[in-house]
């Protein structure tokens, strides 16, 4: 009779420890997005008395001041990124997806896993070293390369995962129909997998749009509007990051606004990059 | 025209040249000599793409190799001069007065990096376990598992200087700047690398395996101690490695709250610098090239360190998905 119920408060005992467990679980898993909501209801609390016209249509230098440039200067940056990462990114992705088992598509992807591994602080000292310390001089441009060396790896890596997944009978019927390598890829391969490539490609925009750390000492940031790729610019989180710590009241208004308006460009490029993923079911 | 073929030192534009050569002296049709001028051109286009193609997968070797050689370069006149003590020395003073010499030695920065990010790192375990078996396990399926896989991911998309100010207004004047405060924003942004992994790998254990512990009287909770942890077990582990990895480079959100002191940390609740802040902090406004090269140096340290972890984190990725 006591073997009997000390085995069954035994199993009451191991039930109970399970349930506890899950409890567990489910109170860490949830208490993950407590920060996340916190952040995005106090910025757009503190950020959203900021945002008028005036707010953006104006630089730091007029009257009513305002965050023009940064916005202006982080889209030139970030096209400058991107024209100069796309291209090489998907082109090498296609380089890695045509030539699986080689020993040099080995090392070189390698390369590119290391890449992505570098912290964005030493990518920016790189683009210093090469491009602001020669010249004397912190440019946009520097600003836009060090922003290209940290897109490229997310995009190869997508456009090769996307073109991994497409069937070889593909590439064989072109072959079959007689045409040349080339026009395979570009006409056949990549127009296959572009909802693949588009996503990675802006999956790469989301992640450098908000990237402080490689343009302090590279595109440096100016007070006034400026359209000039060899001299400094001004970009929405620099300016952030520089009007955060300065501590006058007036300017950290200027700094929520600001956040604001970053944390909703990137918000928005993150969930259409999600709504395409999800729309040609791409696995990235 | 066959054994030209035949003849594997002739190349295949080579070959074409000759019988586009043959076929123009040869009377044929001016249909037929297009039609091979065509084909000429396309090939010559091919070969060049093929060019392009291997010339893009040198040129990442070479970018990588030519940061390395270019953080060494820079930071050379500072390795000259400092050698190893660089590593040693506690003091950190770009001003050169008559009292102080100017001295650079990387050691607080060092150890508060590693302090900041194994703290972060220790914080966030639990809760990215936590996610990873919630939707690994529990609910690995349906709008809500999407709805909060999703949510977590957005944490990771968040641009760090938004971490940072948020931080400075609402963190700081509760708990003041320092390596612990750091290390929970650190903390908190950490957590989806780990996470999106963990859930993945989870996913992968094979259902029998459960299904024969569950047929043996295990509970839930047996289960996943017993049987698919101990599957997973590098796995998150990789998971954990490349979330460190993170962490060490982490920069605006650290520089931002961390409180910049450049003495060595006494304790984790003292003001501290990390590699990465420091960086931040002086080479914008550096001008002397002693102190240029020393802060490329903690570059340098600080890349080598991020690449091994990254490296061994991959490699382990890697074994998974081929067995």
């Amino acid at each position: 009779m006591t073997a009997k119920k000390n085995i069954s408060s035994k199993i009451k005992f191991r039930i109970g420890i399970s349930g506890f467990f899950k409890g567990l679980v489910i109170l860490f898993a949830f208490s993950c997005v407590i920060p996340l909501l916190f952040i995005l209801f106090y910025i757009i609390q503190a950020g959203a008395s900021k945002i008028k016209w005036s707010f953006l249509i104006h630089d730091e230098l007029s009257d009513s001041a305002g965050i023009l440039h940064a916005i202006l200067g982080s889209f030139e940056i970030v096209i400058f990124a991107s024209l100069i990462s796309i291209p090489i990114g998907i082109l090498c992705g296609i380089f890695f997806s045509e030539n699986k088992g080689s020993k040099f598509t080995y090392w070189s992807r390698l390369a590119v896993d290391i890449l992505q591994g570098v912290p964005s602080v030493v990518v920016g000292v790189i683009a210093y070293a090469w491009l602001v310390r020669p010249f004397h001089q912190p440019s946009a441009i520097a600003g836009s390369i060090a922003l290209a060396i940290m897109m490229l790896p997310i995009i190869i890596r997508s456009t090769e995962e996307t073109l991994n997944l497409l069937p070889d009978s593909l590439r064989e019927a072109g072959y079959a129909l007689g045409l040349p390598f080339h026009r395979v890829v570009l006409k056949v391969i990549v127009p296959c997998g572009i909802s693949g490539i588009l996503s990675g490609v802006m999956l790469s925009i989301a992640r450098v749009a908000g990237e402080t750390a490689p343009l302090l000492f590279t595109a440096y940031g100016c007070t006034f509007l400026s359209n000039d790729i060899t001299k400094p610019m001004e970009t929405l989180p620099h300016l952030i990051n520089k009007f955060a710590t300065q501590g006058d009241p007036k300017v950290l208004d200027m700094a929520w606004g600001a956040a604001l308006i970053l944390l909703f460009w990137v918000l928005l490029l993150n969930i259409f990059t999600k709504l395409i993923t999800r729309k040609w079911k791409v696995q990235l | 025209m066959n054994s030209s073929i035949d003849n594997p030192l002739i190349t295949r534009s080579e070959n074409l040249e000759r019988v586009i050569n043959y076929n123009a002296k040869s009377e044929v049709s001016v249909k037929t000599k297009n039609s091979i001028k065509r084909s000429h051109r396309q090939i010559k286009t091919e070969v060049v793409f093929r060019r392009t193609l291997s010339v893009i997968g040198w040129l990442m070797i070479a970018l990588v190799i030519g940061i390395l050689l270019t953080l060494i370069w820079q930071s050379m006149p500072s390795i000259k001069k400092y050698g190893f003590s660089y590593v040693w020395t506690q003091v950190w003073n770009p001003t050169a007065s008559v009292v102080n010499p100017e001295v650079f030695g990387a050691l607080p920065f060092l150890f508060g990096t590693l302090l900041t990010s194994f703290l972060a790192l220790l914080i966030s375990i639990p809760f990215s376990l936590a996610v990873a078996i919630f939707l690994g396990e529990y609910y690995p399926e349906g709008w809500f598992s999407n709805l909060l896989m999703n949510t977590v991911e957005l944490i990771a998309s968040i641009p760090s200087v938004i971490y940072g100010f948020w931080g400075l207004a609402v963190i700081i004047p509760i708990l003041g700047k320092s390596i612990m405060t750091s290390s929970l924003i650190l903390a908190v942004m950490i957590i989806p690398y780990a996470a999106s992994l963990g859930r993945s790998m989870i996913r992968m254990v094979p259902a029998n395996l459960k299904e024969a512990a569950y047929s043996l009287g295990s509970t839930r909770y047996e289960v996943i101690r017993s049987v698919i942890i101990p599957y997973v077990k590098s796995g998150l582990f990789a998971g954990v490695l490349l979330s460190l990895g993170r962490a060490l480079g982490e920069t605006m959100a650290v520089t931002m709250v961390i409180g910049n002191n450049n003495s060595f940390p006494k304790s984790i609740f003292s003001t501290g610098n990390t590699l990465a802040s420091m960086i931040a902090l002086e080479l914008p406004e550096a001008t002397d090239d002693t102190h240029i090269s020393a802060l490329v140096e903690l570059g340098l340290i600080l890349f080598v360190v991020t690449v091994v972890i990254n490296l061994i984190g991959r490699k382990i990725i890697s074994r998974y998905s081929n067995v």
